[in-house]
Parts: structure tokens; C-alpha cells; sequence
């Protein structure tokens, strides 16, 4: 019963999405009041309608109802409660079913919080969302129905997929969706301010809050993710360039030019067009990876078992929005007033360059993503487009990012002192100079890419606490002074300041990893081998039994020079009902680096065949993009981007104007 | 500056970057494409021994010998022409006799294939496409074989 109630409640759902994309139009077309904002009741009666069956589905999964095809598929009534609910989307028709649910929840925070919003542009947000919510509804009732029952109920499920009976799984996809499907949001703002005809500062102050809560998600999904093939493949690999991982890289690479180019928007009122267009990008780029990702073309561990008609579905739904909102473009972007001016050295030019790298990166992760795709439907030949290729087109660019970002930070306004601000970074410079040489001399002749991000990431950080620090600092002032000078830096410097950090960071860790070690060993019981700076001993190596699946495990002792630093238990796990093993890696935590064990076969009693990996600065890469999505939270903390913050001051004569009127 | 020429630097700038851009993806396409071939298809094809490569087949049943040091030795066959696979490391968890298999390594004669990585299907339900397309190319597959 309860499963039918989620099923109705889908189909509501869809009825009301159907609704919300259009009456509002309609009445905004029609000066109508009344009609235009239908939406905002539609969009919060949609998220209560999708919220209540996707609770159907969980409560299915958490009772294990065999009788539902999609629990059948993917539980099983020994997996532990926690797999049971993230099992809910950790399958194709599911995890279709939380997008939709973070979409229509998107929509409904526009409909609540949105009441700052002028009400044209809102009820026509509110009806391009809509019109988003009903494509996906209309393909998950369509293609893809998660209530599907099953005649006769067998006694048992058939597992979820060992790989994903994880912790990851319950964070990943949703931080990820977050992010994705947050870009809807900016996207349907872009498509009103089209619709209308009229963008301007105040556009880019409401959609900046968005934009960033997507940003700052899709970054921490997709470190997450990585960290979870990190932990759980068992090779120590943290980005394969596998075209699922591009998919959620090309968003991330629009998503963070939008992020920039909006900031000009908002500041300056300039590179009105170029940041619309960005923002069709962006959510065009979740689009395309939905659809890599749903629609079978790529075989990965996220296609899940496929059905060619959702491919074409997906791929219709592709083609009309973006196609749609391309058109939309073209037709009315000319009507939109320009802009500012700024000279090309400025705060705006050095933006248009991080713009310019970000966005050919992105078609660079573009072309080596399709290519093959496309290759193969052409001539049948089947090609892989791997690392090397991704490492020296986007490496290259970002790389170049990176030199420009302390630049950009420093610069002034509308015009700028490229000199001056050459001269505030020089200790920056140098020190990276210094960085890089060094570690080339150290390695000679080893990864030419790696030394030089080291020294651009040393000058990154030092570059961004130096622009935090001349804010600050003024010579002869007392601490007390500093501190509140330091305090009345708005909360958005401090953020973009974090958050580039984070990219140093990120990128430290990232050149670290030229400088790890790696053994490939028959462990036996008691004999010491050698990884990097440590030695790792297998003190036992045993099997136990978990609740639905038996693993062998080792307890290895790490030393470094005679004295115990950590142990760790790396085990290879069966899960019988799926005739399939997964390996958990042992990994302990060592300062920054991480000693990364994994189990292959056993080789008798006493001896197994591992994998042992010294990992210096590893745990960098992820704790960067953490400080990146702080910094993003941050500065969406800050009061001038708060939705509904109060208009500024030169606004409100014209406000009060209109209430004398009245 | 006038509009017209501040215009005319943002549009060097950008065509210089997509120029950069694009040469940086040639070079590197000619570089790092690596081509995917079944054990029929390789000797049909017979790529120069040193290129780099992507085989995909079954692993023969009896094939797999493992040796001292982490080193294994296997065949990949399409049930009409076989490849021998020698590889130092650690078979995945899904590595199975008789089962997809896809390596990706050096040629280094005819018929005789060094793997640097090696990946298994990673659940009954998820066979590797490319080997599912390499044994439909012999007629040795069946709709629905891989299913339980």
C-alpha cells in the first residue's frame, strides 16, 4: 500500500511540475498576478509530493518488501540498515528518483525564500524549473519506475552490489546531486532573465546564493568521490579520467567560471551575456553527464543495467534544453543591455582569463570524453582517450589558471596595477621559484609537471594570505586594531581567499603524489618489508565473518625505525549472495600522507600477495576541496548574499516612491 | 582604449588561449589515443609490436599460471584466436577463469601481450562492452548469456 501511495504521489508530482511550467508563464505573459504566482504553490506541493515517495521507496527498502522489483534488485534482508536506505539510490531508478527530489527541493527554496525576488522573475524561474521537473518525472514514470511490484515475491533479495556497500555510497551520490542539479536552479534563472528580456546587478545578487550552495556541493561530491575509489578499488588511485568522473568535472569547471563571472556581474554589471551563457553551460554539462551516465553508452560502475529507450529519452530531454535554452540565447542575448567597461589589466579582465582557461579546459575534458564516443559510432573503432592526453590539455591550462589566480585576486577594479601588484606578491613568487627548483634538483629528471605545481601551489596559498594579510595589515597599528580590521573584512574576501587556499592545497597534494612509493609483495606473516619510509609487518592474517559476507583479514604493524606508528587490518571480503569480493584497504594516516595496504589473493596458510603504497601529502587533494567548498560557504554566509537581504540603500528612495504612489 | 579595440584584445586573448588549447589536445590525442582490439581483431590488424593497446576477451579456462614476485600469465581468447597475457601485479577481486577480462598494456610480438592493468567485470550483471561486442563479432555470444 505503502508502495502505491509513492507511486501515486510521483504521478502528482508530475501533474503539479506539469502546472508549475506552465500557468505562470501564461500569467506573466498575460500581466496576470494571480496565475504567475500559481508556481510557488505548485513547486512546494511538488517537493512534499516527490519528498513522500521517495519515503515510500525508503520505507520499501528498510521493510525489505521483495515484492518491489527495485528492492528485490538491490537488497537484501542481511545488509545493515544504513545500506539498506543508501541502496535506495544506489541504482539506477532510485538514485533517478533522489534527482528529482533535489530538484523539486530547489524549487521549492525558491518558491519560500524567494519573496526578495521581483515576482516576473520569479514565476518564471519557478516555471522553467518546472518544466525540468516534468521531463525527469515524465522519464522516471515512463522508463524507470522504482515501484515496479513483482509477482510472486521471491523470499529473498539479490544484494546490493558489494562495491557499493559502503559509507560512501550514503554521502556521494546526494552531495553530488546537490551540486549537479543546483546548477538547474541557476540555469532557470539564466532562462528567465532570457524569457523577460532584462538582466541586471540585481539578477546576479539572487542567483549568486545558488550558484555557490551548487558549487560548493558538487566540490565536496566530487572529492568524496574520489576519495571513495580511493579507498575502496584498492589501487591507491584517487581520478581515473574515467568519462563518469569527466561528467561531473565539466559541470564543476563551468560551474566555477559561472561562480567568477557572476561576482563581475554583481560588482561591475559587466559580462552580462558571457555569464548567462555560462549558466546554460553549466547545468547543460549535468545534462550531458545524466545522460553519459543513465543512458548505457559507457560501461563504468555507475551504469547501471540499461535499457536503450532511456538513452534516447535522456537524450531527447538533452537535446530540447539545451537546444531550447541555445535558442532562447540566440534569440533574445542581443536584447540584453551592456554592460561596464573595464580595462583588459583589472580585477573584470583578469576574471575573463580564469574564464576563458576554464571554459577550454572544460571542452578540452569535452573532446577527450566524446571523441572515443563519437569515434566508435562513426567508424567502429574502439579507442580509449586515457590520463596522458587529459594530464597535458587540462594540466597545462590549469596550470596556467593557477599562475593568474593571485594576480586576479590583487588586482584592482575596473583598472588595474599590473606592476604594483607583481611587486605585493614577490615573496610569493620567489618562494614558489625557490619550491620548484629545489624539488627539480631533487627529482632530475622525473615528472616535469610536478615540481612545477608544487611551486605554484606554495604560491598560490602564500599569494591568497597575502592578500588577506595587505588588507589587514598597517604598519605601527596595534593588535586590537588588526584583529577588527581583520574582522570587518567582508565575510566574501575571506571565503575567495579560503577557497583559492583550498586550490593550493588541492594541487600540493596532487604534485605529491610524484614523490610516493609503491610495492607489489608476497607479505608472509612476520617478515618485514620496506615502503617508502616505513616498515610494514603482517602480524596475523586470519578470516572472520561479517554480517553478510566472510573476509580475510591481516593486522599489519606500520614502524618507522624500530617504533610503531599505526596498525591497520586490510581485508578482502566475499559476499556469497553475489558470488563477488571487494578488498578494503588498509590505510592509516601519517601526518598528511597516508600508508595505503591492500589484499590480493592468499598464497597458503601464512602469506597473501599485497599492495603497499607510501602516499606522502595524499589526503591534501581532499582536505583542499573541503577548504575550497568552505570558502564557497563562506562567502554565502556573507549578509550582502543573503536572499531577502534588505536592497541596498540607493534602491530604497525608488521603493518609497512607489509606496507614496500607492 | 575604445570599445571597439578593448573587444579586439579580449578576442586575441581568447583565440590565443583556444589556439593553445587546441594544439596541446592535437599533440596529445596523436599521442595517448589507445585503440581497444579482440584476439581476432589484433591478428587481423596486426598492429607493430611496442604499441600500446587495449585487448578484451574471456580468460581461458586452465590458462592462468601465477609465479613467484606477483607475476601472472594468462590467455585472453574470443574461443577462435588466443593472446598470451603476461602481467606483474594484483589480479582484480573479479578476476576469473572463463570469465571478461579487458588488459591494457604493450604488444610485444605477435600473440604475445604485456599488461600493465588488467580489469575484471565488475559485477555479474556488468560485463565489459568491448569484449561483449569482440565475441558478437565472432558469433560466440548469446543475448542474455551473461545474465544469471
Amino acid at each position: 500500500m505503502i508502495v502505491e501511495i509513492g507511486h501515486y504521489a510521483l504521478t502528482l508530482a508530475l501533474a503539479l511540475a506539469l502546472v508549475q511550467a506552465i500557468v505562470p508563464l501564461w500569467g506573466t505573459l498575460r500581466g496576470d498576478e494571480g496565475l504567475a504566482s500559481v508556481g510557488q504553490s505548485c513547486a512546494l506541493g511538488q517537493f512534499a509530493a516527490i519528498a513522500l515517495s521517495f519515503g515510500a521507496l525508503v520505507e520499501a527498502h528498510l521493510a525489505s518488501d521483495f515484492s518491489v522489483l527495485n528492492v528485490v534488485e538491490n537488497s537484501h534482508s542481511a545488509v545493515p540498515a544504513i545500506y539498506k536506505i543508501s541502496g535506495v539510490w544506489g541504482n539506477h531508478e532510485g538514485s533517478m528518483l533522489l534527482w528529482v527530489l533535489i530538484l523539486a527541493f530547489f524549487g521549492a527554496l525558491v518558491a519560500a525564500l524567494g519573496r526578495g525576488l521581483p515576482p516576473i522573475l520569479r514565476a518564471n524561474v519557478l516555471a522553467v524549473q518546472g518544466l525540468i521537473s516534468s521531463a525527469f518525472l515524465a522519464f522516471i514514470l515512463m522508463t524507470s519506475n522504482p515501484f515496479a511490484r513483482l509477482s510472486p515475491a521471491p523470499f529473498e533479495g539479490r544484494d546490493l552490489n558489494p562495491v557499493l556497500q559502503d559509507l560512501g555510497l550514503a554521502i556521494h551520490p546526494p552531495l553530488l546531486y546537490l551540486g549537479y542539479v543546483g546548477f538547474s536552479i541557476v540555469f532557470s534563472f539564466a532562462a528567465a532573465a532570457l524569457i523577460e528580456g532584462r538582466i541586471d546587478a540585481a539578477w546576479a545578487r539572487f542567483v549568486r546564493p545558488f550558484a555557490l550552495v551548487a558549487w560548493c556541493f558538487l566540490t565536496l561530491g566530487i572529492a568524496m568521490g574520489s576519495y571513495w575509489a580511493y579507498y575502496t578499488l584498492g589501487w591507491g588511485g584517487f581520478w581515473f579520467w574515467d568519462p563518469v568522473e569527466n561528467a561531473s568535472l565539466m559541470p564543476w569547471l563551468a560551474g566555477t567560471a559561472f561562480v567568477h563571472s557572476v561576482a563581475v556581474m554583481e560588482k561591475r554589471d559587466a559580462l552580462k551575456v558571457w555569464t548567462i551563457f555560462l549558466a546554460i553551460l553549466a547545468f547543460s554539462f549535468s545534462l550531458l553527464g545524466t545522460f553519459l551516465v543513465r543512458s548505457g553508452v559507457l560501461t563504468s560502475v555507475h551504469a547501471f543495467a540499461s535499457d536503450p529507450s532511456r538513452g534516447v529519452f535522456i537524450l531527447a530531454i538533452l537535446a530540447f534544453f539545451i537546444g531550447g535554452a541555445l535558442a532562447l540565447f540566440a534569440w533574445r542575448a542581443p536584447l540584453l543591455k551592456r554592460g561596464g567597461l573595464f580595462a583588459p589589466i583589472s580585477r573584470e579582465g583578469a576574471l575573463v582569463l580564469n574564464n576563458l582557461l576554464l571554459t577550454t579546459t572544460c571542452v578540452g575534458v569535452l573532446i577527450g570524453t566524446l571523441y572515443p564516443l563519437a569515434l566508435e559510432q562513426l567508424t567502429g573503432e574502439k579507442i580509449t582517450v586515457g590520463a596522458p592526453f587529459f594530464n597535458m590539455t587540462c594540466g597545462a591550462l590549469l596550470l596556467l589558471l593557477c599562475f593568474v589566480v593571485p594576480f586576479g585576486q590583487s588586482l584592482a577594479w575596473k583598472r588595474g596595477d599590473l606592476l604594483g601588484v607583481a611587486q605585493r606578491l614577490s615573496l610569493a613568487l620567489a618562494v614558489g621559484l625557490c619550491v620548484c627548483v629545489a624539488l627539480f634538483a631533487l627529482l632530475r629528471g622525473g615528472p616535469v609537471l610536478a615540481p612545477i605545481a608544487a611551486g605554484l601551489a606554495v604560491y598560490i596559498i602564500l599569494g591568497s594570505l597575502n592578500e588577506i594579510f595587505a588588507r589587514v595589515w598597517r604598519r605601527g597599528a596595534p593588535f586590537g586594531l588588526l584583529l577588527s580590521r581583520a574582522r570587518g573584512l567582508p565575510l566574501s574576501a575571506w571565503g575567495s581567499a579560503l577557497a583559492h587556499i583550498g586550490v593550493g592545497l588541492t594541487l600540493m597534494g596532487l604534485a605529491a603524489t610524484a614523490f610516493g612509493a609503491e610495492t607489489i609483495a608476497t607479505m608472509r606473516v612476520g617478515e618485514p618489508q620496506t615502503v617508502g619510509p616505513y616498515e610494514v609487518t603482517f602480524q596475523t592474517l586470519g578470516s572472520r565473518a561479517g554480517p553478510n559476507y566472510s573476509e580475510v583479514v591481516a593486522k599489519a604493524e606500520i614502524r618507522s625505525g624500530g617504533t610503531l606508528v599505526a596498525t591497520v587490518d586490510p581485508a578482502k571480503r566475499f559476499f556469497p549472495a553475489r558470488q563477488s569480493s571487494t578488498t578494503q584497504a588498509g590505510i592509516a594516516t601519517l601526518w598528511l600522507g597516508q600508508l595505503y595496504i591492500s589484499l590480493g589473493d592468499q598464497a597458503g596458510d601464512s602469506a597473501v600477495a599485497a599492495r603497499l603504497y607510501w602516499k606522502p601529502l595524499v589526503t591534501l587533494i581532499w582536505l583542499g576541496a573541503c577548504v575550497m567548498a568552505f570558502g564557497g560557504a563562506l562567502s554565502l554566509a556573507d549578509r550582502r548574499l543573503r536572499i531577502g537581504a534588505p536592497a541596498p540603500a540607493r534602491t530604497a528612495p525608488a521603493q518609497s516612491m512607489a509606496a507614496a504612489e500607492r | 582604449m575604445t570599445r571597439k579595440s578593448r573587444r579586439l584584445t579580449l578576442i586575441g586573448v581568447a583565440l590565443g588561449i583556444v589556439a593553445f588549447a587546441a594544439a596541446l589536445a592535437l599533440y596529445a590525442l596523436s599521442d595517448s589515443i589507445v585503440f581497444f582490439y579482440g584476439p581476432s581483431e589484433l591478428l587481423q590488424k596486426n598492429p607493430a609490436a611496442g604499441s600500446h593497446l587495449r585487448i578484451g576477451g574471456l580468460v581461458k579456462m586452465g590458462s592462468l599460471v601465477k609465479s613467484e614476485g606477483e607475476k601472472a600469465a594468462f590467455t585472453i581468447t574470443d574461443n577462435v584466436n588466443n593472446i598470451a597475457v603476461s602481467y606483474q601485479g594484483l589480479l582484480p577481486d573479479l578476476f576469473r577463469e572463463g570469465q571478461g577480462v579487458v588488459a591494457e598494456g604493450v604488444l610485444e610480438a605477435p600473440g604475445q601481450f604485456r599488461a600493465d592493468t588488467v580489469l575484471a567485470k565488475h559485477d555479474e550483471r556488468y560485463m565489459p562492452r568491448e569484449v561483449v561486442d569482440a565475441l558478437k563479432k565472432q558469433g560466440r555470444w548469446q543475448e542474455g548469456e551473461a545474465k544469471p
